[in-house]
């Protein structure tokens, strides 16, 4: 432990008693009262995770969105300021280094949130890739963030905040102003449910996470739930389903790649060698990250990346990557050398009545 | 919670009961509280020989999948079918409900530890 890094809540998250475990070099809560609880009580309430490890830079200067346009694989052609856009930052063969979203904060100005794990070697592509001229900063150990998610976190930040918050659509976000401290405020997030993503100085981190919990409609939660939940709204972790040896487009965002430009990675698109699978499986057993997935025949055809309960469906789910071409399979077999488990493919999001678009306007 | 007295126990976290000839088998609340939340439990079928120290099932949980030990040698002759359903009843009753199979033993029950003996053990994977 003494070698991790800590976020500002570390000290918090120890005291209440979480059960805290390494995870991409920090030392983080991976629950507090239980990975169903807060499971559900994210699918039915509100919850605060401490997501401070994650990395955040600024990107500014004349000629910073051309220069973006052609680093990243966003569609920054389009993105009006005050709204945020997912995307990658590939190597030149068009395999993932990182996923990201950026936010346009003004003419020339941006603002981007990436991969704990990932952030030394993003803010060496990210400056590799700007030309004179553009500056970017890595403002990671200065600034906190912490997520709030869960269908009544609209409810929540309104009353908290003070502000009417009915207008921020998704993937949108908002500068305001809380105690005294600059606060983004982003309707983002990685749970599947209405949330938001909120960023302040690190120093408040601490002050802003006992002010949310002083709601009564608020719990934490810790990394179990959020791989639970972010494995059923089925979205990808960078590591498991996202890396450098595959593309965004085996990893099924090829709908994403809207942006025109010739940017870094863009010729390796267009070979598809594996394509990423959701499955559900039989029963409650759990396929893990590196069994392996085969035909009904035992032909091995690729290699799940990661599988857990999905405690809001009642049964096990997975994402495997597939040899291109053996993908309509009706069913597969999943072999972790113990047992072999039947799953067949399906349509994600896994589970389907997440509020994260609803509209509320 | 404290580890029932009149129980024995395994340094691989199963408990034992012994009944006569009979002995009924479970995971301890150290392990169940080490797994969290369990999602699953495969245990051996009625009739299935188990053997003591050998692998006779496996407990998963949300995050992680656990070997079930056989903490004694013999005869399966019951199992807890109610776990197939509602494993997380291992979590909230470990020594009574989340029971897990039941063994016509082989001969006598040795090499387990009593009460004092285990909450050693399990202080010392506690570090």
């Amino acid at each position: 432990m003494a070698d991790m890094f800590k976020t500002p809540l570390a000290a918090w998250h120890e005291a209440h008693g979480a059960k805290m475990a390494p995870f991409a070099g920090w030392w983080m809560p991976i629950q507090y009262e239980g990975i169903l609880v807060e499971h559900r009580h994210t699918r039915t309430q509100a919850s605060v995770f401490d997501i401070c490890h994650m990395g955040e830079f600024t990107v500014k200067g004349k000629g910073a969105k051309d220069a973006l346009l052609h680093a990243f694989s966003h569609s920054l052609a389009t993105l009006k300021e005050g709204r945020c856009r997912y995307g990658f930052i590939l190597n030149e063969e068009g395999g993932v280094l990182d996923d990201c979203i950026v936010y346009n904060m003004g003419e020339d100005d941006y603002f981007i949130v990436v991969n704990a794990a990932c952030i030394d070697r993003d803010f060496k592509t990210l400056c590799e890739r700007m030309p004179a001229g553009v500056a970017c900063q890595d403002l990671s150990s200065q600034i906190g963030k912490i997520d709030l998610q869960g269908p009544k976190s609209c409810e929540v930040l309104e009353r908290f905040l003070g502000q009417n918050l009915h207008d921020l659509a998704y993937f949108a976000f908002r500068e305001t102003e809380w105690n005294g401290k600059r606060l983004l405020v982003s309707r983002t997030g990685y749970t599947g449910e209405l949330g938001y993503e909120l960023y302040v100085e690190a120093a408040s981190a601490q002050a802003l996470w006992d002010a949310l919990l002083e709601d009564e409609r608020v719990k934490p939660a810790g990394l179990g739930a959020r791989d639970t939940l972010r494995m059923e709204a089925g979205l990808p972790l960078y590591g498991d389903e996202l890396d450098e040896k595959h593309t965004p487009v085996e990893a099924g965002m090829g709908r994403m790649m809207k942006n025109e430009c010739d940017y870094v990675g863009r010729k390796g698109l267009e070979q598809v060698r594996e394509v990423l699978l959701g499955l559900e499986l039989e029963g409650r057993r759990a396929a893990r990250h590196g069994d392996r997935l085969c035909l009904e025949s035992g032909e091995e055809v690729g290699v799940v990346t990661s599988g857990t309960f999905a405690p809001s469906l009642g049964k096990s789910i997975a994402f495997a990557w597939c040899r291109a071409g053996q993908e309509g399979a009706a069913s597969f077999v999943i072999d972790n050398g113990r047992a072999k488990l039947k799953a067949r493919k399906v349509e994600t999001p896994f589970y389907k009545d997440g509020t994260a678009r609803v509209k509320l306007q | 919670m404290s580890d029932p007295k009149e129980l024995k126990y395994s340094k691989t976290h199963e408990w034992v009961r012994v009944e006569g000839e009979e002995a009924v088998v479970g995971i301890t609340q150290f392990a169940q509280d080490a797994l969290g939340d369990i999602t699953y439990v495969e245990v051996p079928a009625e009739g299935d020989a188990v053997e003591q120290e050998k692998e006779c099932g496996s407990v998963e949980s949300v995050k992680a999948a656990s070997d079930l030990i056989s903490p004694v040698t013999g005869t399966v002759v019951a199992v807890n079918a109610e776990l197939e359903n509602a494993p997380e009843v291992v979590n909230q009753d470990p020594y009574g409900k989340g029971w897990m199979f039941k063994v016509k033993l082989a001969g006598p029950v040795e090499g387990l530890l009593d009460a004092d003996a285990y909450a050693k053990v399990c202080a010392e994977e506690a570090h």
